[in-house]
């Protein structure tokens, strides 16, 4: 469904993206992990439109993602922090991503807009609501337009727990329904619980992509966060070798 | 589709305090200097100088705020299936029209009361013409600075070069060329300035050469004064559009 072929990014001397080869298919939710400036943010970036990769391609079924701006109506994103226009009302927001979106989509999703009870809030201003309640704005927004590629950054920061467990709950429903989800978190239980898969990037290189429950049958562990620590740890250990090895690749 | 844009930031900036801020600012000061100087050729004289100052520095320092603070909403937006001229452009289209309205309310209303003749109405229409160069200004240098502080910087760069530093460039290099035929290059200098220009447009209208200083007595007797009307206006047009195209030829490219 998403393909990433030799996709490259660099900012400056820092390889963000270096030669990232991976299929994504629909029913999967994906959890990207990997050590701070792995490029974790920079992939999901390049599938947004945000960051414009210098080689390699990414297509979606086939069709590429890097040129016309109308593939993106299959594609959903809900930010790592959400900030709308402060004086917004909650309600003229969805206003104005419907119009935008207006024709671009069969059918609307308002499961999260009810579950959520955004209408109690639709008539206050985005500067007035707290950090998780425009969290959860996002996460409307994200899955308003029943996209078939759904991009979740963070989605479980700042949420309370009822929230949370709201949130988990769509996520299965949708991949449950052939979508492809994407996410990255810090709070790796969450991952646990959602993601069917783990795709594991260190210096903009897949280190290995692989179901969850593999992995756990591999290592012996049951939580995705041991196992993910020891992958850290020994990666880790393996870079360091290669070090001594080789002189001249110091990192800057 | 640029227009569903431009109508929710307008929506956001006239609920905003600085927009308000910036209409009763503009209202007090212009109905203040019609009724200092008694006739309303020398409140409207005052109200150039007021104009060419603070619309500028105001165009620039806002829109420049304004698309920082925008910024995780238009990264948003971009995320969207929507192209990256659509975006800025009902960006920039939307702040320079909520800035617009702040002027027609708080000096065009003035305008009307004291001064309802073709000079007022030329010294509206240049100081809304301004702001949108100087908003075009601002997301040009908001798009190539990665962060607030050197954005607020260009704009203020960008504000002191042609509010203040451009002048004192022109009087040197005219005084230093004063052995050579100057017409050629003081105009050239007159059109590097949009803010000279819109100087140049209200005082064409009021006759007074006095006021025009070097270049703009020079303009007008080489090219008379509809031909100079003319030029400047189209020379103004350019300064809307270069920026406004430079910087949406950067946002397009641009890793958000």
């Amino acid at each position: 469904m998403l393909d990433a072929k030799n996709l490259s990014k660099s900012y400056g001397r820092l390889r963000a993206l270096d030669a990232l080869t991976v299929t994504l298919r629909q029913g999967q939710a994906v959890a990207l992990i990997g050590p701070n400036g792995a490029g974790k943010t920079t992939f999901i970036k390049c599938v947004l439109g945000l960051v414009r990769p210098d080689a390699g391609e990414l297509t979606l079924d086939g069709a590429s993602l890097l040129g016309d701006p109308a593939l993106r109506r299959r594609i959903g994103y809900m930010p790592q922090i959400g900030r709308f226009p402060d004086h917004l009302r909650v309600g003229q927001l969805f206003e104005l991503m419907r119009e935008i979106r207006r024709g671009t989509h069969d059918r609307t999703d308002e499961d999260l807009i009810k579950s959520f009870q955004i209408d109690r809030i639709a008539h206050q201003t985005a500067r007035t609501l707290s950090g998780g309640t425009r969290q959860k704005v996002s996460a409307c927004l994200a899955f308003l337009f029943d996209p078939d590629v759904l991009v979740l950054d963070e989605p479980t920061a700042g949420l309370d727990p009822v929230s949370v467990e709201i949130l988990k709950e769509k996520v299965r429903a949708e991949i449950a329904r052939g979508k492809l989800i994407l996410l990255t978190s810090h709070i790796l239980s969450d991952l646990d619980e959602i993601a069917t898969d783990v795709l594991y990037l260190i210096d903009g290189k897949a280190q290995f992509y692989r179901p969850i429950g593999e992995l756990k049958s591999a290592s012996g562990e049951t939580r995705l966060g041991r196992i993910v620590a020891e992958l850290m740890r020994a990666s880790a250990n393996a870079a360091r070798a290669t070090e001594t090895g080789s002189q001249e690749e110091t990192a800057p | 589709m640029m227009w569903r844009i431009v109508k929710y930031v307008c929506r956001d900036l006239f609920r905003g305090k600085i927009v308000l801020g910036y209409a009763a600012f503009l209202l007090l000061a212009s109905f203040g200097l019609f009724n200092l100087g008694g006739e309303p050729t020398k409140g409207l004289i005052g109200l150039l100088s007021l104009l060419l100052f603070v619309v500028p520095l105001v165009s620039l320092v806002f829109a420049t705020a304004h698309f920082y603070n925008s910024y995780e909403f238009i990264e948003l937006l971009a995320a969207q299936p929507l192209r990256r001229n659509t975006i800025l452009l009902g960006q920039i289209v939307g702040v320079s029209l909520a800035l617009s309205a702040a002027l027609l309310v708080g000096a065009g209303l003035p305008i009307v009361l004291y001064a309802a003749n073709l000079t007022g109405l030329t010294l509206l229409v240049v100081a809304l013409v301004l702001t949108f160069v100087f908003t075009a200004f601002a997301f040009l240098g908001a798009v190539i600075a990665r962060d607030k502080a050197r954005g607020i910087g260009f704009a203020l760069l960008v504000w002191f070069y042609f509010a203040l530093l451009h002048n004192g460039l022109t009087l040197y290099v005219l005084f230093l060329l004063e052995d050579y035929p100057l017409e050629g290059i003081s105009l050239t200098l007159l059109a590097l300035n949009p803010i000279d220009l819109a100087r140049l447009l209200v005082l064409l209208q009021l006759d007074v050469s006095a006021l025009m200083g070097y270049t703009g007595a020079m303009m007008q007797n080489l090219l008379g004064t509809a031909t100079g009307i003319a030029f400047a206006t189209g020379v103004l047009a350019l300064w809307i559009a270069a920026p406004l195209a430079t910087a949406l030829w950067i946002f397009r490219r641009k890793d958000l």
